[in-house]
Order: structure tokens, then C-alpha cells, then sequence
């Protein structure tokens, strides 16, 4: 288990988040932080999280094999999910993934010769309306079809950076960990990645244009019939 | 049984009307999501009127607003919180922003563009409920929402809204964003509380309930964002304002989240009760040669409902007295060109996947509907296989600790309901095969 000092300070403070006597809360962001480091929970890994809580490797063996973002082999760079649910499926989902895993001649849950990059299908990303959708590292590509999916691993393939629709600027799997393990963007230019599509404001955009706004309001009238008690 | 919608560009005023744009409507300003501009659009301002009532008097008027959750199961936000006993133990409000359900899209938006929304709900309602800590328990995919929340906190605790003794109210609070690692199970409620303490995330068996036994086996209340996320809206606007916003019965505005088969898929804000026909008018119109076939009102565990509930006022009465269940107002849209039985399959492979496996009926059940559906799906299919179907269906209901066995059987049952011909047709050859036998291994 040697992991670096700076693992360590971080498992600290993912440790203190929590209220004392109830630090296994932190596990889940603690296997996030291992991954971070190995690129996937490996057996240091699991031994490094058992030792940080007290509880033994099989506790957290079962908790990392319940979930589908701890890799359980080493994964690459660039983690690239596919929806293939229903809704997705129906708009092209499952073509995507067809022509991905032909492409990177890989199936799903399997990493490139290079190690570079892993193609998964994944269940509903929470973007139908941008259906078909692709993530790559979790930030996404909206409305995608063979084409564009083909032409977005190829640009990773290359080693460029093609930027999400949505989400932040690509950073690897391994530094989006750190992020999962609850630890702030230091990037601005993550915190700025677009969060604006044309089906997030279809909505609002077509109120706006009809001139339509929701009824005004009195932001001070009193809440209840009575006046307010003071608060303590 | 297939109706088809015109598409003119510019809906039809009665539809147009329909749209509210209350929560959605800081999303149009690009940088909504800093606290300077949320606070130059009324950020805020509802916790510094929040803060001058009584914890009692803040959930009496929640209780007034009639505004029920918004994350499926639609039950009264303030009766929620006044369950939260107030006896001096430590006690916690769990935000649900586990947003998994299939077609539902509403709450990553909403954390993306407009994150202290809902960091100001938070603290509000954690004020009415006497918590002093509350968690945000994050879907892991949902990175960018997780980055632009915790970015919300920190920019809250050092303006604030959030620490020790809040605007001088004497109110103390942290807010920790915790990201999940995957699993669809644990946007239920009872294993959400399980993974959020380092386990796997399975359902608890209820009673007790989480309002008394819930995070570390303490008072706690869990809501959904869309929940949560509308508070400051309604302490600003007022009780009757928000009713008026919605339908008779109904309080408050909605997000439909429109997928599938219309011209302009997305995010509508209306009134609850708004029509499905209303909704494809907003959205352009059905696709180029696509006719309305079948939908969803909230999501994959929700019935889906034929084209002839196109005029379904949806909201939570009226989609159950129309046989469905109106969920998280998810509604994927479905055309002639698209089959509801291979549609089903994948539901139910996905329901298989995320089973987390703790009972038998879920565990099992969905995994021997995969295989009976790709049967059906491969050519092989025999009469028997409706039966069992409904078998299958009959021995899950109600027989598992959580809702997920309860929604896989949804859309089974829905299905068999409306589109038995289309079963049928697999059956007896009318319709080619759409798996190969020899790859899914049915039998």
C-alpha cells in the first residue's frame, strides 16, 4: 500500500466531512480517491479504504462491487458511455455503441490495446432530450449518431481533447475521480463548461419569445395570515 | 389508436399559455449558476424573509402551498417535514439527486444552471426542520452538477448563507455535496441512506420510516431537488400564488421533460395538469412521419398510457385515474415507428441490471422476463409467453421492500394492456424476428 502522502491527506479530508463516529459515510468518495490514484480499485486500493475505516477488505469489497463506476480492471484515459436504454436506443443509441465497439474493437467494459480508451453502454444518462447520448468522462455529448460518436473517439484516439456539449472541458478518468471523491474543480474553466443546450432552454427560450412570464408576486407579503413570530 | 399532432411553428396560444417559467427561468441567464448573479435575480432574498418566521410557522405555510415532492411519488412537502419529530436529537435533510429513473432529465439542468436554488431550498428547509446538517447525495455520473454545486457551497459558506450563526439568525448548517458511484436503486430513498452511509445500496424494510429512522438511524427527511429547488420560489411568491400557478387540484408549475418523437425535445415548464397534446405542441409537433403511439407520464415505472390519453390533464389525479402514475413528469414519447414490446425488453433489462438483488421476486423475476422477452424478440416466442409474462408481473408486485420491483412491472402490464396484437404479431410470425436466437443465447 504506498500510496503517496497527498492520498492520505486527502483521505483525511473526505474523512472529516462526515460526523465523528460515522466515517463510514466516507467510503464511496474514498474509492473514488483510489481509483483516482491506480485508475481503477485495485486490491491496494480496497486494502488502503479498509485501513483508513477500520472495517475489513470484504466490507469494502462488497460496497465497491455494488456500483458501476468503480472499474474493476484497470480502465483508460478516456472512459466513453454510450446510452442504450429505451429512449436512447430508439433515437440510435445502440448503432453508436455498435459502431464504437467495432471501431475501438472493444465490447462493452473493455479498454483499447493502447490502454487508452474504455467504451461501456451505459443505462439512462439523465439527457433524453438530448438522445442519443454519449459521455465521455462523464461530461456530455448531446444528439449524437454514428458520424459524430466515430469522429469523437477518433479525435481521442489522436490524443485531442474535443470539447463536451456539456460539462467541462475533458480532463482524464483519473483526475475526474479526484473530483468525484468530492473535491473541488480547481479549473475555471470547468467550472465554466457549458451547462446551456437548446433542450435545456426550449422551454424558457419559447416563453421568452411569446412574451410569457410567470405571474408577478408581492416578495414581501407576509408568508401566513399572521404576522410573523420573531424567530429565535 | 395512433393520433397525429400538426406541428405549426408557433403554438397554438391555449398551449403557449400553459408555459410558467418560474424554476426554469434563471437558466436562461449564462451565469446564473455565481452566487453575484443569482443574488442580482433575487437570490437569497427568500432565506432572509424564511429566516424572520418560526421554524412552525414555515412549515404551516409549506402545508398551505399544497406543494407535494417532485421526485415521483408526489407527497406533501410540508406534512414531510413535520414529520421530522423535533426532539433534540440530531437529524438530517437528505437532498435525492440521484436523478436515474429512464426519460428523467429534469433535476441535472436545474443543478448545472442554477445550483443555489437549491443550496437556498437546503438551507431553508433545513431551518424549518431543525437540521443542522444536510447532504446532497449526487449521482455520480452527474459530474458537472456535483462541480457547480460544491462551487455554490463554498461561494454561500464564505457570503454566509451557510456555517455558523446564518445572517444572524443563530441557525447553524454545513451542507456536504456527496457524488454516488452508480447504481439506479439508490434514488430510493431508503438506499440512498444506506450508500450515503458507506454501504451497499440496498432498500431498508419500512417501518420504521426514515422521517424517525432514517441517515445513521436518526430523524431524518429526504426530497427531491425539483422539491427542494422550488422553496424560494414559494416563500417569495406566497402560498396562493403558487397554487394559482398550477391546475384545480394541483399546486405549482412542472417540468416536463420531453424525449423521444417530437420536433423540439426538452424542457417545458408549465402548469401541473398540462396535456400531453398541449406538451407536443410546445415541442413543434410530433417528427417528420411520426405518429403518436404510446408515452410515459413520469418515467419507465410509470404505466405507459396509449395516444388516446393525449387530453390527460397531467398531473397527479388525473394520470391515475388514467391508469398511470404522473412520476417525475418524464415523458418519452413514442411513434408508430417504434415497438413497445422491444421497448419494454430494454426497460426490463435495465431493471434486471439494477436490481441490487436483496429480494427474491425483483432479483429473479426480471431476470426470467429478459429472457421470455428476448424469446418473443428472437422468433421463438410461444403463446404461453403472456402468461407468464403476467405471471411474472403478478408475483412481483408488491413483493419486494422497494419500488423498483413494483415499476419494472409497469410497463409490462401497460403493454400487454394496450399492445397485446403487437406480442401477438412476434408470435405468430407477422412481424421478423429483431434479436438472433444463436447471440442472446434464448431459449
Amino acid at each position: 500500500m504506498n500510496y503517496p502522502e497527498k492520498i492520505r491527506e486527502q483521505a483525511e479530508a473526505i474523512l472529516v466531512r462526515y460526523p465523528e463516529g460515522r466515517e463510514r459515510s466516507a467510503l464511496l468518495p474514498l474509492l473514488h480517491l483510489v481509483q483516482s490514484h491506480d485508475g481503477y480499485v485495485s486490491d491496494d486500493g480496497i486494502a488502503f479504504c479498509a485501513e483508513v475505516l477500520s472495517i475489513t477488505k470484504a466490507q469494502v469489497q462488497a460496497v465497491s462491487t455494488f456500483y458501476t463506476m468503480y472499474k474493476r480492471e484497470p480502465a483508460g484515459d478516456w472512459l466513453v458511455s454510450v446510452c442504450t436504454n429505451t429512449l436512447c436506443r430508439s433515437k440510435g443509441g445502440q448503432k453508436v455503441f455498435d459502431a464504437l465497439s467495432d471501431e475501438l474493437d472493444v465490447g462493452h467494459d473493455e479498454t483499447t490495446a493502447d490502454g487508452k480508451i474504455t467504451l461501456e453502454h451505459a443505462e439512462c444518462l439523465a439527457a433524453c432530450d438530448y438522445a442519443p447520448v454519449v459521455t465521455v468522462n462523464y461530461e456530455f455529448y448531446d444528439d449524437m449518431d454514428e458520424e459524430k460518436s466515430l469522429g469523437l473517439v477518433r479525435e481521442l484516439k489522436e490524443g485531442r481533447r474535443p470539447v463536451p456539449s456539456r460539462g467541462a472541458p475533458l480532463c482524464t478518468l483519473r483526475e475526474i475521480s479526484v473530483q468525484l471523491a468530492g473535491f473541488d474543480e480547481e479549473r475555471t474553466a470547468g467550472l465554466e463548461g457549458n451547462a446551456q443546450g437548446d433542450a435545456t432552454l426550449a422551454g424558457a427560450r419559447l416563453a421568452a419569445e411569446a412574451g410569457i412570464t410567470a405571474p408577478a408576486f408581492d416578495p414581501t407579503a407576509p408568508l401566513l395570515a399572521k404576522q410573523p413570530e420573531e424567530a429565535k | 389508436m395512433s393520433v397525429t399532432v400538426p406541428g405549426p411553428r408557433r403554438p397554438r396560444e391555449d398551449a403557449l399559455n400553459k408555459l410558467k417559467p418560474v424554476i426554469t427561468k434563471r437558466w436562461m441567464s449564462p451565469g446564473a449558476w455565481k452566487l453575484d448573479v443569482y443574488e442580482q435575480l433575487d437570490g437569497y432574498k427568500a432565506l432572509r424573509k424564511a429566516l424572520k418566521y418560526s421554524e412552525g410557522d414555515l412549515i404551516s405555510f409549506m402545508k398551505e402551498s399544497g406543494h407535494r415532492g417532485r421526485g415521483g411519488a408526489g407527497f406533501p412537502v410540508g406534512m414531510k417535514w413535520q414529520f421530522v419529530p423535533d426532539d433534540g436529537q440530531e437529524h438530517y435533510l437528505v437532498v435525492n439527486a440521484d436523478e436515474g429513473e429512464p426519460g428523467t432529465c429534469k433535476d441535472l439542468p436545474l443543478m448545472m444552471n442554477d445550483p443555489h436554488s437549491l443550496i437556498e431550498g437546503i438551507i431553508i428547509a433545513s431551518y424549518a426542520i431543525k437540521a443542522s446538517r444536510a447532504f446532497v447525495y449526487v449521482r455520480g455520473e452527474a459530474i458537472h452538477a456535483a462541480r457547480r454545486l460544491r462551487n455554490a457551497v463554498r461561494e454561500a459558506k464564505e457570503a454566509g448563507y451557510l456555517g455558523k450563526d446564518i445572517l444572524g439568525s443563530g441557525f447553524d448548517l454545513e451542507v456536504v455535496i456527496h457524488s454516488g458511484a452508480g447504481a439506479y436503486i439508490c434514488g430510493e430513498e431508503t438506499a440512498l441512506l444506506d450508500s450515503l452511509e458507506g454501504k451497499r445500496g440496498q432498500p431498508r424494510l419500512r417501518p420504521p420510516f426514515p422521517a424517525t429512522h432514517g441517515l445513521y438511524n436518526k430523524p431524518t427527511c429526504i426530497n427531491n431537488v425539483g422539491s427542494i429547488a422550488a422553496v424560494p420560489h414559494i416563500v417569495l411568491g406566497g402560498a396562493q400564488w403558487w397554487k394559482d400557478l398550477g391546475s384545480e387540484n394541483a399546486a405549482g408549475t412542472m417540468i416536463y421533460s420531453l424525449s423521444g418523437r417530437v420536433k423540439r425535445p426538452g424542457q417545458y415548464e408549465c402548469s401541473l395538469g398540462t396535456t400531453l397534446r398541449e406538451l407536443i405542441e410546445l415541442a413543434g409537433g410530433m417528427e417528420e412521419g411520426h405518429e403518436l403511439k404510446f408515452f410515459t407520464p413520469g418515467g419507465s415505472s410509470t404505466p405507459m398510457l396509449a395516444a388516446d390519453s393525449i387530453d390527460v390533464p397531467l398531473d397527479f389525479d388525473n394520470v391515475a385515474k388514467a391508469g398511470s402514475i404522473l412520476g417525475t413528469t418524464a415523458v418519452m414519447i413514442f411513434s408508430d415507428q417504434d415497438c413497445p414490446v422491444v421497448s419494454c425488453w430494454r426497460w426490463i433489462k435495465f431493471y434486471a441490471h439494477e436490481s441490487c438483488g436483496k429480494c427474491t421476486p425483483c432479483r429473479e423475476g426480471n431476470y426470467w422476463m429478459v429472457r421470455v422477452y428476448e424469446r418473443l424478440l428472437s422468433g421463438r416466442g410461444q403463446m404461453g409467453d403472456l402468461k407468464l409474462l403476467e405471471s411474472a408481473c403478478k408475483n412481483l408486485l408488491g413483493r419486494s421492500f422497494c419500488g423498483l420491483g413494483d415499476g419494472a412491472t409497469s410497463c409490462v402490464t401497460s403493454s400487454l394492456k394496450f399492445f397485446r396484437q403487437d406480442y401477438l404479431d412476434y408470435i405468430e410470425g407477422h412481424k421478423p424476428a429483431v434479436l438472433d436466437a444463436a447471440t442472446i443465447g434464448a431459449h
